[in-house]
């Protein structure tokens, strides 16, 4: 188990230079995740045109694992439909907590980087927590906690 | 031979390496790396002596206590009586009547709050803790608030982390009931000069509730020197077992306190009219106890007495010294909690690396701290922290390994930094 399959390169850039990291005044949706483990904190922020996501960002606090995950996401669910953000947070879920998981890891792009996350049990909260708070936000959840 | 063999005999300082053969567990190996357990504020890790005195009893000496008559009963009475007298003496205690066994500091504080805060307090009456507090002297509190419409009050702390005394005796009025206060915070290692704040409180005729969990470990703790009312703390953070603490109550407050469980071993006779509860220390243990924990506790106050509590508080404050000196030349390093008395705790964050980032990171060298809130946000609220790393530290610890940690932290701060 090494450490650099946790921090990848990718994730530590988006960790240095989250994307998407800002608030939406006028979003139609959003919902607060929190982590109390760690103490991440994180607003997901959407804007929709009909059943597709116009924009997407996020604010808040967290680890390196955390921001690079949300920083990720904004990046990979922009423009998709609502039941395909739907899928992929199925899919992303499996990634990170199923150890046999069949997964089309090029489908997924750069969120395939998170796939070491699974090897460290500590961690995959905090990878998680951003997507469970986007779920939350999208079935007009206002809050989700990942304890 | 053991190090409680070794210097029992005699003065000087303590041998470290000696120690470390005592605790098995710190010959292991973690992620293909010595283990460098720095988290001991946390929970502490077993001298033999207190794993082997456990294992002989279950193989040699287990019955439920203070019911039969039978030979091995009497045996395990012996014992668990035996390790409460320990306890006793460990904390010069009046009488073994004062020392009730729970399951720990948080259960001791419960016991306090709904069997002495639920008769005694009504709605108007105060509650007085610190802003320094673990979340088990907080909580326990707003829940006895809730169920009598008493208020908390929270005596506020200083930007290095001590409790504002000042503030603290005028927050003390005709109101308030109970002063419930950490001896050592837990988030900050700071040293709370408890002695003043007890002979405030006690000007005034307010009880005092301290918080040892983090004190007993490391200090000589006299209930009747420092003159407080109640004393919590917990086993597990004093090299003992999990599962069972100590609750200390002057005698003449637990006397009057009604009991809190109901059940076995807590009374003298029951009917279905009448039920005559037992006395002092019984009246506050129903059901059957954890024995083979409390004898363990016994051994672990054995463990601790042979090397002296002087001598432990002065390795941990050597420790404490070297690591302040290493984690000062590191860029970006804040020390967060800067008391000039504190127990051996660093709290601290390092720029641009998240706390939880650091606990993995120093995880893949071997080296254990915890990072978190330390069941202590309010700490972290005051100092807009949503987490800090926490390195403290136990006399089988070695300059060593707080090498390891440092190193490590240079390698977070090139990965992440």
């Amino acid at each position: 188990m090494d450490l650099k399959d946790l921090y990848r390169d990718i994730i530590v850039d988006h960790n240095r230079h989250p994307r998407n990291f800002r608030e939406i005044p006028d979003a139609d949706r959003r919902a607060d995740g929190f982590n109390p483990l760690c103490g991440d904190k994180l607003t997901v922020f959407v804007k929709l045109d009909g059943d597709r996501i116009s924009d997407v960002s996020f604010s808040g606090s967290g680890c390196a694992i955390s921001v690079a995950s949300a920083s990720l996401l904004t990046e990979s669910i922009k423009g998709r439909t609502l039941p395909e953000a739907e899928a992929l947070f199925k899919q992303m879920h499996q990634l990170l907590t199923q150890e046999d998981a069949v997964i089309d890891l090029p489908s997924l792009g750069k969120l395939g980087a998170l796939s070491g996350v699974r090897e460290f049990p500590a961690r995959v909260k905090c990878a998680s927590l951003c997507w469970h708070t986007l779920d939350a936000a999208l079935h007009q959840q206002q809050q989700v906690s990942t304890e | 031979m053991s190090a409680v063999e070794a210097f029992a005999r005699g003065p000087g300082p303590l041998d470290v390496t000696a120690i470390r053969r005592d605790f098995p567990i710190l010959e292991r190996t973690v992620r293909g790396n010595p283990l460098s357990y720095l988290d001991n504020a946390a929970s502490s890790q077993r001298p033999r002596a207190v794993i082997d005195a456990m294992s002989r009893y279950y193989e040699q000496s287990h019955a439920n206590v203070h019911r039969g008559v039978h030979w091995l009963s009497q045996e395990a009475t012996d014992l668990f009586e035996g390790a409460r007298e320990k306890v006793r003496r460990f904390i010069n205690a009046r009488s073994t009547k004062e020392i009730i066994f729970v399951r720990g500091t948080t259960e001791a504080i419960n016991l306090v709050a709904q069997s002495y805060g639920r008769t005694q307090f009504g709605p108007g009456d105060e509650i007085l803790v610190s802003w320094l507090e673990h979340h088990a002297n907080i909580v326990p509190w707003q829940m006895l608030c809730q169920q009598t419409g008493a208020t908390l009050k929270v005596a506020p702390i200083t930007q290095s982390g001590e409790v504002d005394f000042d503030a603290f005796a005028a927050l003390l009025s005709a109101r308030t009931k109970l002063v419930a206060l950490a001896h050592v915070s837990n988030a900050l290692g700071t040293v709370i000069p408890v002695h003043r704040f007890i002979a405030a409180a006690k000007a005034r005729g307010v009880p005092v509730l301290l918080d040892g969990a983090q004190a007993v470990p490391h200090m000589k703790v006299d209930v009747q020197a420092l003159d407080c009312d109640f004393y919590a703390f917990s086993s597990h953070k004093m090299c003992g077992p999990t599962g069972i603490g100590v609750l200390y109550g002057r005698e003449s407050l637990l006397a009057a306190m009604p009991p809190w469980q109901g059940g076995g071993d807590m009374i003298l006779a029951v009917s279905f009219e009448k039920t005559v509860y037992n006395s002092l220390p019984y009246k506050f243990e129903a059901g059957t106890p954890a024995i083979a924990e409390a004898i363990g506790l016994g051994a672990a106050i054995d463990y601790l007495e042979a090397l002296g509590m002087e001598r432990i508080a002065a390795a941990e404050h050597e420790l404490l010294v070297y690591a302040n000196e290493r984690l000062a030349t590191i860029p970006g390093l804040r020390f967060v909690g800067t008391a000039p008395e504190k127990a051996a705790v660093v709290s601290f964050t390092l720029d641009k690396v998240h706390p939880h980032d650091l606990g993995t990171i120093l995880d893949s060298e071997g080296v254990a701290i915890r990072t978190g809130h330390h069941c202590a946000m309010p700490v972290m609220d005051f100092y807009g922290l949503p987490a800090t790393a926490r390195a403290s530290f136990a006399f089988y610890n070695t300059r060593a390994e707080i090498d390891r940690l440092v190193e490590a932290l240079h390698t977070a701060r090139e990965m992440l930094g």
